[in-house]
């Protein structure tokens, strides 16, 4: 194994000066955990897509001439191209209210990811607290706590997110809130058997015999030895979140129009008829959806080599 | 062995409890008054509503109404009416139950009859382009949305190519045509397939690598036979086995799966039941269908750890 076990050498590694470092020849942690990274081709794509559409989404409004929320409604359904009458170019064609696609999957990108990106902030958080105190307290608690995840993760997640979605008005932060309140079991369940697995080993016994107390033992010493599957659970809880978020929305119930989101720019697709000799309305949002979860799914698998490669199949 | 079913019935009554609480609470929080059903804009007065408070126990503390209702659903399968139409919401969903055990029931034989053929072709030739290639399509699998795909067979097979039905159940109502029912399954069935697919294939090739490994396998090929005998007689009998879990874990996917594909296909089962009940917050109706599922997954891996253990007795053993 090329990594030592990190409990035991990153204190002492903080404390080595650099240039001696460099000098030893002794990797950082982090170029260990890169050069393991870029082993994987397809994990360095998703990188690449997945940061191209971060830039996208941040770099919105410099991208396009066009105003995500101003149409023009006797430009609908313009095929991609310059059009020959208005002579303005749309790189994606327009939409059925005659908004620009291309605009409206750049600003989209934004509302998306920022929610895949909140809503996994708050999955990783409950489900790292859930988990940790569920696996170190043990016992009849344990018992209890994960009862109650079996029972959420009994119940089919999309019924779940539909129900909360229709309870609570329809907004930006409604929709995080529907993917946080059930998205965290996966995450619970894995840190807790992580929890019960380190809890056993010597540097926990060590730091309990010193008298430290076990909310502290928990955060210092167990918790940061299962950073690698919490990174790994964590992205692809982002992956989910975009296709949950999509598929919210495309019923309606997730980002409202006009506010633009990858999932409801499909949702004119529900009237087929119309959408068959307009494609391209549906084609680029749907791809950009695609490509975006198959990048961070492709990240995810990336991370899991390169971080624990006792985790590898 | 009966020891062992008993344990695993014991363990799954505490789960059905915690799901009905779960979806009691869901359902509490639901906005308005429960008595908004019952109220009719000419006749009613303020005397029958409170009339029907009281009978619904509105007022009462949270846990209280939680017991009333509790007690209705188990002693008389009660679940409540329809906000929609006045029908008892257990007998609504029950008409819709077979339409989307078909469909399920067909997309999972659809997946197996896909998947575990690749996936042990991807295990057999480890790292070659097949296993890159079927690798690659199974990342797709998970990431194409249900909704999406279903949306693009539509347009293609469908609208465009006019191969299959757009939508419902059959054409041919006066007799049992079963031409007429396999050509409109065909379509919604093999789009719920296929993200099942995606991640069976690849269970699959994991547990005959796993399997490829054991001493059994080696022994095998030892006393000398023949490569496909090892692998179809030896390897794949124990590599199926984990399947059976993977069937049962799949469930909840393919239950939400069945909402959009059912919505789409117009297909009149309990998804497209789910999905219009929550366009028009029936929420009484919302909450039978999600506790049928509930029960249903939690059956299914009743049943699914039961046949585990009959196929595995390691599984008992190792669990006592």
């Amino acid at each position: 194994m090329g990594i030592p076990n990190p409990s035991v050498n990153s204190p002492v590694q903080l404390k080595t000066p650099k240039t001696s470092e460099k000098d030893l020849k002794i990797e950082s942690k982090a170029s260990v955990i890169w050069r393991r990274y870029k082993k994987n081709k397809l994990a360095v794509i998703g990188l690449l897509v997945f940061s191209t559409m971060c830039f996208l989404a941040i770099f919105a409004p410099l991208l396009t001439p066009y105003k995500p929320d101003v149409y023009d409604i006797l430009d609908q359904f313009l095929p991609p191209g310059n059009d020959p009458f208005s002579g303005k170019f749309h790189l994606m064609g327009t939409d059925a209210m005659g908004g620009d696609v291309w605009t409206r999957i750049v600003f989209g990108a934004r509302i998306s990811l920022s929610v895949a990106l909140l809503a996994c902030i708050c999955t990783v958080s409950v489900g790292i607290i859930y988990g940790a105190v569920s696996g170190y307290f043990g016992g009849w608690i344990d018992n209890i706590m994960m009862r109650i995840v079996d029972a959420i993760q009994s119940i089919p997640t999309f019924f779940l997110l539909l129900i909360v979605a229709a309870i609570i008005t329809p907004s930006l932060w409604s929709t995080v809130l529907v993917l946080s309140v059930f998205g965290w079991t996966g995450m619970a369940r894995i840190v807790r058997g992580e929890i019960l697995s380190l809890k056993k080993r010597d540097y926990v016994e060590a730091a309990r015999a010193t008298g430290e107390k076990k909310a502290s033992t928990i955060f210092y010493h167990v918790l940061p030895n299962a950073i690698a599957p919490i990174t790994v659970i964590a992205t692809l809880d982002i992956a989910a979140n975009i296709l949950a978020e999509a598929s919210l929305s495309f019923l309606g119930l997730g980002i409202q129009p006009p506010t633009p989101s990858w999932g409801n720019m499909l949702t004119s697709a529900q009237e087929l008829t119309t959408v068959m000799d307009y494609v391209w309305v549906i084609i680029f949002p749907g791809s950009f959806i695609i490509l975006t979860v198959l990048a961070v799914n492709f990240i995810g698998d990336g991370l899991r080599d390169a971080l624990d490669p006792r985790m590898k199949e | 062995m009966t020891k062992y079913i008993i344990r695993r019935v014991l363990q799954a009554i505490p789960l059905l409890f915690i799901i009905s609480i779960i979806s009691f609470l869901l359902m509490s929080l639901a906005p308005g008054d429960p008595t908004a059903m019952y109220e009719n804009p000419e006749a009613g007065n303020e005397q029958d509503l409170s009339a029907i408070r009281e009978q619904l126990g509105v007022d009462d503390p949270i846990y209280v109404q939680y017991y009333k209702w509790l007690k209705l659903l188990v002693l008389e399968g009660n679940m409540g009416y329809s906000f929609q139409d006045g029908q008892p919401v257990l007998e609504k969903i029950l008409q819709r139950v077979p339409a989307t055990l078909l469909l399920m029931a067909t997309a999972i034989v659809i997946s197996i009859i896909i998947a575990i053929p690749i996936g042990v072709f991807s295990a057999v030739k480890k790292y070659s382009i097949f296993d890159y290639f079927f690798t690659f399509t199974s990342f797709l699998g998970i990431a194409v949305p249900s909704f999406f795909i279903a949306l693009i067979a539509i347009l293609v097979f469908s609208l465009k190519l006019s191969w299959f039905p757009v939508s419902g159940l059959r054409e041919n109502y006066d007799a049992f045509d079963l031409w007429d029912r396999i050509h409109h399954l065909a379509l919604p069935s093999l789009t719920l397939a296929f993200g099942l697919i995606a991640s069976k294939s690849r269970y699959m090739r994991s547990s005959m690598l796993e399997v490829i490994k054991q001493d059994y396998v080696r022994t095998a090929r030892a006393k000398g036979l023949s490569e496909g005998k090892v692998i179809f007689k030896h390897a794949l009998r124990n590599a199926l086995i984990p399947i059976i879990t993977i069937l049962a874990l799949q469930l909840p996917a393919l239950f939400g799966g069945s909402l959009f594909i059912e919505q789409l296909f117009a297909w009149p089962g309990m998804g497209r039941l789910t999905v219009n009940a929550i366009f028009i917050r029936d929420y009484q109706v919302i909450m039978g269908t999600t506790m049928i599922a509930g029960v249903m997954v939690v059956f299914s891996n009743l049943i699914a750890d039961i046949c585990y253990a009959i196929v595995d007795p390691r599984i008992q053993v190792g669990k006592n």
